[in-house]
């Protein structure tokens, strides 16, 4: 789970990583008391799960609580890469000496975490790295050590930052290791002519893994589901992904579901959602994850795709036959079962009969039917 | 011949005792997997009759009865186990796979899905250091047909054993693969699982096939995310001289979401099915466009070595 900025700001002070004073709000007007508070000029800037916020205008000076509001007015609700914007942060401004990159990634091949610094902030690192590759440090980090003052003091000097950073690095690495962190990036970091050394912009990416021993996360989560049918799914604990196609499609197993919707795009149409009833899927699971997908107006057929290794496919066509029963079914529906009890299956479906209901006997053309009952649709 | 796991393989079972160990130790059981007993604390001293009809062989007691001990230390000085399959729950998974490190266990195959990433890279390090292999967190195990099967993989989609080599990030998939190939067989198929960090590798795999002379051919299965499949390409481009086929699922995933596995997400422009397919073209390895074509070129490239050799 990606953090807002301003959620990643919170995280960063809860570990005593200085940052600048700000306030987040969700309406225009309330911008300028805001603004008013944090001394009238701000930066206002948009919180959107997305890079580029800069370059689209979503970041942006005002220089008194009126042109505050008037800011705020302008990004709400802006579109930035598809990202809708609900909130905008309202910072005091900063007076910048210097600008560093500092982050520790996971580092999926060594299985373990890195450093990644560069006293050349302010860019995205990538942009460094292509540039000025020799301006990018990177340090492993041992699992087991973390990071200690020696290995924040190599991570300085590697990237050539201030001492004074050094505290910070192991600041952040507080942030990686309690708040079980996948991804914790500060850019920039910034010295302040005052000779503060700043989170000034950061971005934090939590371990979906991790939620059941960090019981802060309840009101984060919350915020997560933009998507209104990614939300039903959830709130039904499917594992479902909204994309923009026509062609509804569950399966099981996370790999055979991504290779479903690669067939059927591979068959001329748009696979219109992802969703992985995992393994060992019940009747209930399946009758959901279809309810779930009926009701996306996009969706003109549905590919049901199961391979039954340890999902039995009787169970998976007892929950189709019993969506039948709850949902009424206004789009046609292909089905492929395979593997564990997929005779029972296939019978169970034949004998239920239901007119939009049509078997397939291989997943290549199963694909190549929904695809053309969605064009014709 | 197989990899990491044969028929001598003595296994135990961490988290036999509950819901998900007890059904898949009756599955390995039956799958003639050589199981020597559970681990559980909580437990130790007692025996669970699995009640199949072929139980582990050379321990005295009833078929398909299997002790539980009360530690992985206990269990390998009792009966020289050299593999244990992880189904110990997320919060206490790490201490499991610990402890197992700690008794000097080879093969320690972790099942249990949802391990926090920062756990899994700790016991990795750990088990790195200690010689211990893990294959996974969050995979289906491995199965060498007609030998053993360590975790969940159904033994009964490609009973046969054969001469093909499978290695997946994905468990479907590697069903999928497998029945479709099933009357050609298989030596051993190693699911290594799609969390960000696991054990035992694509590239891990590939070596160890290269080196068993049953194998003949390597189905390479991969999915969007991380870069194991670039790193694959270039060590088969390098070490492996058997033929190797491939498939890649997660063109059509969008950048920034996470399709189902922990691991399988594209961020920015790395990651991508795309580049991963190219990599393993550009070095000479077929790359199937649905897992039925990838079984194709499989069959294809077996037929193809075949009259090669007759003639």
């Amino acid at each position: 789970m990606d953090l807002y900025e301003h959620q990643a700001r919170e995280l960063f002070a809860d570990h005593g990583i200085a940052v600048p004073e700000a306030e987040v709000v969700e309406l225009a007007r309330e911008a300028r008391f805001a603004a008013d508070r944090l001394g009238g000029r701000v930066v206002v800037k948009a919180q959107v799960k997305t890079g580029g916020r800069g370059k689209a205008g979503g970041v942006k000076l005002a220089i008194d609580p009126a042109a505050a509001e008037l800011t705020a007015r302008q990004i709400l609700g802006m579109d930035i890469k598809g990202h809708t914007v609900r909130k905008v942060m309202l910072a005091q401004p900063v007076e910048i000496e210097a600008e560093f990159y500092v982050s520790y990634v996971l580092d999926r091949a060594a299985g373990t975490f890195l450093a990644i610094a560069s006293a050349e902030g302010g860019m995205e690192i990538e942009e460094i790295a292509a540039s000025r590759p020799e301006a990018v440090a990177r340090v492993a980090v041992d699992p087991a050590e973390g990071v200690t003052e020696a290995k924040a003091a190599e991570i300085a000097k590697a990237a050539q930052l201030p001492p004074e950073t050094v505290p910070v690095l192991q600041a952040l690495w507080q942030v990686v290791v309690r708040e079980d962190a996948l991804l914790v990036e500060v850019n920039p970091l910034v010295r302040t002519e005052e000779g503060l050394i700043l989170a000034l912009d950061g971005k934090i990416t939590l371990d979906d893994n991790a939620r059941f021993r960090q019981a802060r996360w309840g009101d984060r989560v919350s915020e997560e589901h933009g998507d209104p049918l990614e939300a039903a799914a959830a709130a039904k604990g499917l594992n479902y992904v909204k994309l923009d196609g026509e062609v509804g499609i569950i399966g099981n197993g996370a790999g055979l579901v991504m290779s479903t919707l690669d067939v059927v795009a591979g068959c001329g149409a748009r696979p219109a959602n992802f969703l992985d009833i995992g393994g060992g899927a019940s009747a209930q699971v399946m009758a959901d994850g279809l309810a779930v997908i009926l009701s996306d107006p996009a969706v003109k057929s549905v590919f049901v795709n199961v391979f039954g290794g340890i999902t039995a496919c009787d169970a998976v066509a007892e929950g189709i036959v019993q969506a039948l029963e709850s949902v009424r079914l206004t789009k046609p529906l292909v089905v492929r079962l395979d593997g564990n009890n997929a005779a029972r299956g296939r019978a169970i479906l034949a004998d239920r009969a239901h007119p939009l209901v049509e078997q397939a006997t291989t997943m290549d053309g199963a694909a190549r039917q929904a695809a053309v009952l969605a064009n014709v649709g | 011949m197989a990899i990491f796991l044969t028929k001598e393989s003595k296994v135990l079972v961490q988290g036999m005792t509950g819901a998900e160990g007890m059904k898949h130790t009756r599955r390995m059981l039956a799958a003639g997997t050589g199981i020597v007993g559970g681990v559980n604390p909580r437990k130790a001293g007692r025996t669970v009759d699995f009640d199949v009809p072929h139980g582990p062989e050379g321990r005295g007691g009833a078929p398909g009865a299997v002790r539980v001990f009360g530690s992985v230390s206990e269990g390998m000085a009792a009966t020289g186990a050299d593999v244990t399959v992880v189904f110990v729950p997320p919060p206490f998974a790490k201490a499991a796979v610990i402890e197992a490190a700690d008794a000097g266990i080879g093969l320690a195959v972790v099942i249990t899905e949802g391990i926090p990433v920062h756990d899994a890279v700790a016991f990795q390090a750990y088990a790195r250091e200690r010689g211990t292999r893990i294959v996974g967190p969050n995979c289906p195990g491995l199965i060498s047909p007609g030998q053993s099967n360590a975790g969940i993989i159904p033994a009964d989609i490609a009973a046969k054993p054969g001469r093909i080599g499978l290695v997946s990030k994905s468990g479907t998939l590697t069903y999928q693969l497998m029945y479709e190939l099933r009357e050609t067989g298989f030596s051993s198929a190693v699911g290594i699982g799609g969390d960000p960090v696991v054990g035992t590798t694509h590239i891990d795999c590939l070596a160890a096939f290269e080196n068993d002379p049953e194998t003949e051919l390597i189905v390479l299965i991969g999915e969007i995310g991380g870069d194991a499949e670039e790193r694959a390409a270039a060590y088969i481009a390098e070490r492996v001289t058997k033929p190797v086929i491939g498939y890649i699922a997660g063109f059509t995933a969008p950048e920034g979401k996470t399709m189902g596995h922990a691991g399988a997400i594209v961020s920015g422009s790395s990651g991508t099915a795309e580049a991963k397919k190219k990599a393993l073209e550009a070095v000479g390895v077929r790359v199937g466009s649905t897992p039925s074509e990838t079984a194709r070129l499989v069959l294809d490239r077996l037929a193809a070595s075949r009259d090669v050799t007759h003639n």
